[in-house]
């Protein structure tokens, strides 16, 4: 719990960069809009109708959405100013959470406006005011509760909405859901949860106070909440110059996607770092697979570990397999090298393959040993697969070799697919090698007996500009190279994910031995 | 002196004022009487410019009501109507006050004047200023809405069915208070209204519309006693044969 808390400070700053910009600049767009569609009434069913529908796009489907989309736009920027966007990380989320803040804010304006009784616009009117006095002195006073209103129900959202720029790589309250769920660890879930919903009222109440003030003509009221909106800004705008000169110092970002190992072998490669070097680094956790690659090769990330099959398959998009380990390392590092100036550091030693899993027993039952065994049993079997595998080139690839039918496949989550089949909700599962609790749970792998799925080599990739830099770096991480074997991985894995420490911890223990 | 000349209103195919001439007397009070939908309104809309003609030109004091901006020209000119519209997010002060503060007066002189018009209308300033129009009555609110088109001191008031919201005893008690404000100012005004009895009483001179149409301008004397249309006759009528049904009434329960 103390672990959690001495996080909060960083989740909970970063948490309130997200959500008080995206909700100024959202009103800042969407309260003047409102007012000028009041004023050109011709345009209001298509202005509202757009931000509608960017309201029923899923949230985390829009800001996901942000990344492809700056990153079209930064090649233009690029092309046109000179100037690159930053497609992962804070730009795309707080853009996304913009978007999403539009809506309630926009609406309200709109209503609070049309609401103003015909007959005080025409007083407005009649007693000699300009169509501007008549605004500002008569039209927005009166429906400013109606305005505020609409700020407050966007601020609850956003708060909410925030949570879920994890994944696009802006860290928030949200990581200790997310890197919580993985790693089973619910007090983390439970703390950004908790942690989320009080950020929510406190602002919620701010906005009420405002409003309440407005309402009442309560000075005191009025004079509190602005004190308190004040504060938390100026803490922001001071928290964002602090950032600042912190990346100067040039920390080191080191990326992990979402799941436990990642998680555990981020700290590895930090730790490591930092003692060998003296050089301090940052963890950036819980990235989307393929955004953790982009955030590497546009910069924001130094470091982070992938797998040679997954580089194979969905970046240099291959389909032919060599039968060599070896070679399909060589061949990956030569690509990268080349064509995106990243280097391999170091080849961990250990592979974390995709794999068919079963209960032992059912595995047992049916006499099924390799996934060929499998083909005939298939059509009445139910698969389970984490978000990823069913798109990838590797399922694509079993399927059609194996001529695997399954009765129904489901995804969902990779921390829930183990617990999933051992308590036969589905029967077999896209497990990934190294994890633990496949020996825990008396789980049976499946051979891959034609050899369709490539080699996973565990291989740390750093980008070749930062090892130019800092060569001390690539010292450190080459001592590295063959430390874990796959027994090490899963017992490091099962220490999180069994025996409930944190990754941070047994990183530690692993680079303390 | 306003002068309407040949003035005409559309909305799309509706003529809602037609080729309408009329010209108001300095000091005079012209009630503009007719049914609903007879264009009375618009036509008092047409002064102050709340709506612009399709045809035809105004004039005040002969010069062009184009001549200045519309927000400029009504500030010279003091409105009020049946919902009254005060701004329900100011005090009564403030409400008076609004068309000194759009002239740029300053706060005490603001202040003095606002006393000086609730006054006028028989408001306590000490009591009234002070509060919300939601926290007054009906007639109070008339009042309010009075001072407030008087305060600028206006050489003209445009009013659109000022008391036809109040209950009878009100409306009585506030002609009268406003027969009586007439008498100390010197107003030029126009007053719509479709109640026959408020025009007899009021008017100067009564013009009668029927469809967009001056029907006929005249004293109440004159529209007595030489009607000049049918419609004429049957408007006049009305407060006679009512006056004549509550006789009977009364007759009846005497004799009962």
């Amino acid at each position: 719990m103390s672990e959690q808390l001495a996080l909060l400070p960083g989740y909970l700053t970063a948490h309130l960069q997200l959500t008080l910009v995206a909700l100024g600049l959202g009103a800042a767009l969407s309260i003047p809009t409102g007012v000028a569609l009041t004023r050109w009434q011709r345009l209001e069913p298509a202005v509202l109708g757009v931000a509608s529908v960017i309201q029923t796009i899923p949230s985390l489907a829009l800001l996901a959405v942000m990344v492809p989309t700056l990153a079209a736009a930064s090649a233009l920027t690029a092309r046109v100013f000179g100037i690159e966007l930053r497609s992962i990380g804070y730009l795309p989320a707080v853009i996304g959470l913009t978007l999403y803040s539009v809506l309630p804010m926009l609406r309200n304006t709109v209503t609070g406006i049309a609401g103003v009784e015909p007959a005080v616009k025409e007083a407005a009117r009649a007693v000699g005011m300009t169509d501007r006095q008549q605004l500002l002195r008569v039209e927005l006073p009166l429906a400013l509760p109606v305005i505020i209103a609409g700020i407050r129900t966007a601020t609850v959202w956003v708060v909410g909405i925030a949570t879920l720029s994890t994944p696009v790589g802006a860290p928030s309250l949200g990581n200790y859901i997310f890197t919580g769920l993985q790693t089973r660890n619910f007090t983390a879930v439970l703390t950004g949860c908790v942690a989320s919903a009080l950020l929510a009222l406190v602002l919620d109440g701010i906005v009420r106070a405002y409003e309440t003030g407005v309402r009442a003509r309560s000075r005191p009221s009025l004079a509190v909440a602005s004190v308190l909106l004040v504060s938390i800004a100026a803490y922001t705008a001071a928290s964002f110059a602090f950032d600042r000169a912190d990346s100067e110092r040039r920390s080191l970002a080191i990326g992990a996607k979402t799941f436990t190992e990642q998680y555990i072998l981020s700290e590895i490669l930090g730790l490591q770092i930092t003692r060998e070097t003296g050089l301090p680094t940052r963890t950036v956790q819980s990235l989307g697979s393929t955004v953790a690659f982009d955030a590497l090769t546009s910069g924001e990330l130094d470091l982070y570990v992938d797998y040679s099959g997954t580089i194979w398959a969905t970046i240099m998009q291959r389909t032919a397999l060599p039968k060599n380990r070896d070679l399909v390392v060589e061949q990956v590092a030569k690509y990268l090298e080349a064509n995106h100036g990243v280097l391999l550091a170091a080849r961990l030693g250990f592979e974390n393959t995709y794999a068919l899993g079963m209960r032992g027993e059912q595995a047992q039952e049916l006499g099924l040993r390799s996934i060929s065994d499998l083909a005939s049993h298939a059509p009445g079997l139910e698969i389970a697969g984490d978000y990823e595998f069913f798109g990838r080139p590797e399922w694509k690839a079993v399927r059609d070799t194996y001529e695997l039918r399954f009765r129904k496949r489901r995804e969902m989550d990779s921390a829930l697919m183990y617990q999933a089949v051992k308590q036969k909700e589905v029967d077999v599962i896209s497990a990934f090698s190294t994890d633990g609790r496949i020996a825990a749970f008396n789980l049976q792998l499946l051979e891959d007996d034609r050899k369709v799925i490539p080699p996973y080599d565990a291989i740390v990739l750093i980008r070749a500009a930062t090892a130019r830099e800092q060569p001390d770096v690539l010292r450190a991480l080459s001592a590295l190279d063959g430390s874990i074997d796959e027994r090490e991985m899963q017992r490091l894995n099962l220490s999180v994910d069994r025996a409930g420490k944190t990754p941070r911890e047994v990183a530690a223990e692993f680079v303390d031995r | 002196m306003i002068e309407l000349d040949r003035v005409r209103k559309l909305y799309g195919e509706i003529v809602a004022v037609n080729d309408l001439s009329l010209t108001v007397r300095a000091g005079e009070l012209v009630v503009l009487l007719g049914e609903s939908g007879c264009g009375k309104t618009t036509t008092l809309k047409l002064i102050n410019r709340l709506i612009e003609p399709t045809s035809g030109s105004v004039s005040i004091a002969g010069r062009s009501t184009t001549d200045v901006p519309g927000h400029q020209l009504r500030r010279g000119i003091g409105y009020c109507f049946q919902e009254t519209g005060l701004f329900p997010h100011m005090s009564v002060g403030k409400n008076v006050a609004v068309t000194l503060d759009l002239l740029g007066w300053g706060d005490a002189d603001q202040e003095r004047r606002v006393a000086e018009m609730l006054r006028l209308v028989g408001l306590e300033p000490e009591t009234f200023a002070g509060r919300q129009p939601s926290e007054l009555s009906g007639g109070q609110r008339q009042r309010v809405g009075i001072a407030r088109a008087l305060a600028a001191s206006p050489d003209i008031l445009l009013m659109d069915e000022p008391f036809g919201a109040l209950d009878p005893l009100t409306r009585h008690q506030l002609q009268r208070s406003f027969q009586k404000l007439r008498g100390s100012l010197e107003l030029t005004a126009v007053f719509v209204t479709h109640d026959m009895v408020e025009a007899l009483l009021l008017g100067d001179r009564i013009a009668v519309m029927d469809r967009g149409q001056l029907v006929q301008l005249g004293t109440p004397h004159q529209l007595l006693a030489e009607p000049a249309t049918d419609y004429v006759v049957r408007l006049m009528e009305t407060p006679r044969r009512q006056a004549e049904q509550v006789d009977a009434l009364i007759a009846g329960s005497s004799t009962s």
